[in-house]
């Protein structure tokens, strides 16, 4: 138990490092930007604490927000994220996701590739759109959204095989 | 009794959901609004800090850039020292006007951003330098933005690209001037709008801050106009803006101190006022 908020602990620090370092810094075509820092939220185990989960994601937005500058988007993205995440596993994963051993770090399948999909699309345009903040900009949203969300998966994904290689 | 805590131990998860989400909705819309908050900037001893220490490595890989703009800089400046007729009277340090060498801030961006609608630049200076909110920010190629918010050792700078940024500009060859802003779509591009039909404008034309602004002084290079087309809406002109400064990459920075501005801020009231 105490390894793995350890690991959680230690993830939460570093995707926020690489985050603000690295994925900040990226914008092709003035409109795809990553965020990897989601992976925390992805990744923090099925069965955990609920109250924790929302409280740490407050936190990684909050954070991500006082380095960019943002007011409270990341914050708010984040913790609609953390709330919504039990009914994404309901949807992946289907009705009984509690009762097996899911383990979202490991070989890509298609369930967990659709709850890596929709976890990444619901932060994006809730971020997106409190970003803009105005609904002249909606299409701008949609596209920014889409375009993001598929590099933010791709990145994801990378990132979930760099650290977890497959042990056979 | 037993109820009303039957109901909050129920949905302690929801309950707490929405309180974040209201702390976290409050604290957007309050960003949204022209007086920001104070917390959520990266002017803080925190991320400041952070960002310093970020930008102290990758400052070395934009070393010969740097270089390159300081050459040009003092190529040109020496031209207008050698270009003077008479030698002995050497021009101003500065040859715009109304300003003193000692109102000048060199500054350093270790902070910057592009890719949202409401950009912010931090620097690594701050109160303790003497900068205050409202000053203008510049840089040898043209403006940069505007001094938002300051903490004793960082300032955060509303960039040009930012849908709420909002400065008088002017055609420098005709003085027509109009609204500059920025509608969110290209870091290169910034548009200036209100630009009576009157005025024979042409592709290339070099456009300069205004005389009304009270936060520039006159005549700081902004961009080119790249593009024209009328607004279908006012019949004025609008125009495509190319900037000189390439946004995304920005090394030092100059920030002035307008002496004048106070005191016309003060009149401009106390006319209101009566």
């Amino acid at each position: 138990m105490n390894s793995t908020l350890f690991v959680n602990i230690f993830r939460f620090i570093l995707l926020l490092a690489v985050q603000i370092i690295i994925f900040n810094n990226m914008n092709f075509l003035g409109y795809i930007s990553p965020f990897p820092y989601i992976l925390f939220i992805i990744l923090y185990p099925v069965n955990g604490n609920k109250s924790g989960l929302l409280l740490a994601s407050f936190l990684l937005g909050f954070i991500m927000d006082i380095f960019s500058n943002s007011g409270g988007i990341h914050t708010t993205a984040c913790i609609v994220l953390a709330y919504y995440r039990p009914y994404i596993f309901k949807f992946s994963f289907g009705l009984s996701y509690e009762y097996q051993t899911i383990k979202l770090n490991d070989v890509l399948t298609p369930e967990r590739f659709s709850f890596i999909l929709l976890a990444a699309l619901i932060h994006h345009f809730t971020l997106f759109l409190l970003e803009a903040f105005q609904f002249s900009f909606f299409w701008d949203i949609l596209l920014q959204t889409l375009l993001s969300t598929a590099f933010t998966i791709i990145l994801c994904i990378i990132i979930i095989y760099l650290i977890k290689p497959n042990r056979r | 009794m037993q109820q009303i805590f039957n109901f909050i131990f129920k949905n302690s998860n929801r309950l707490l959901f929405l309180l974040l989400l209201g702390i976290s909705l409050f604290l957007t819309i309050q960003s949204h609004s022209y007086h920001r908050s104070k917390i959520i900037s990266s002017a803080n001893f925190l991320s400041g800090g952070a960002y310093e220490k970020i930008n102290n490595v990758s400052e070395y890989l934009h070393l010969r850039a740097q270089n390159d703009a300081l050459a040009q800089e003092n190529a040109k400046l020496r031209s207008l020292l050698f270009n003077v007729k008479d030698t002995s009277s050497i021009p101003k340090l500065d040859s715009i006007k109304g300003l003193h060498p000692d109102d000048i801030i060199v500054s350093k961006v270790i902070h910057n951003s592009f890719n949202a609608h409401e950009n912010y630049l931090t620097l690594n200076s701050g109160s303790l330098q003497g900068v205050k909110p409202d000053m203008g920010v510049i840089n040898s190629l043209g403006i940069v933005g505007i001094i938002d918010d300051t903490s004793p050792k960082y300032s955060t700078v509303i960039s040009i690209l930012n849908i709420n940024f909002r400065l008088n500009a002017k055609v420098k060859k005709s003085n027509h001037f109009g609204s500059l802003g920025w509608n969110g779509k290209s870091t290169g591009f910034v548009q200036l709008t209100d630009i009576p039909r009157l005025a024979a404008i042409r592709k290339g034309d070099t456009i300069v801050t205004g005389g009304q602004s009270v936060i520039f002084p006159e005549n700081i290079n902004i961009g080119t106009v790249d593009k024209i087309y009328i607004d279908n809406q006012t019949n004025y002109y609008t125009l495509d803006v190319k900037l000189f400064n390439d946004m995304t990459n920005l090394g030092h920075v100059y920030i002035i101190k307008s002496k004048d501005r106070e005191e016309i801020t003060n009149l401009e009231k106390r006319g209101k006022n009566e």
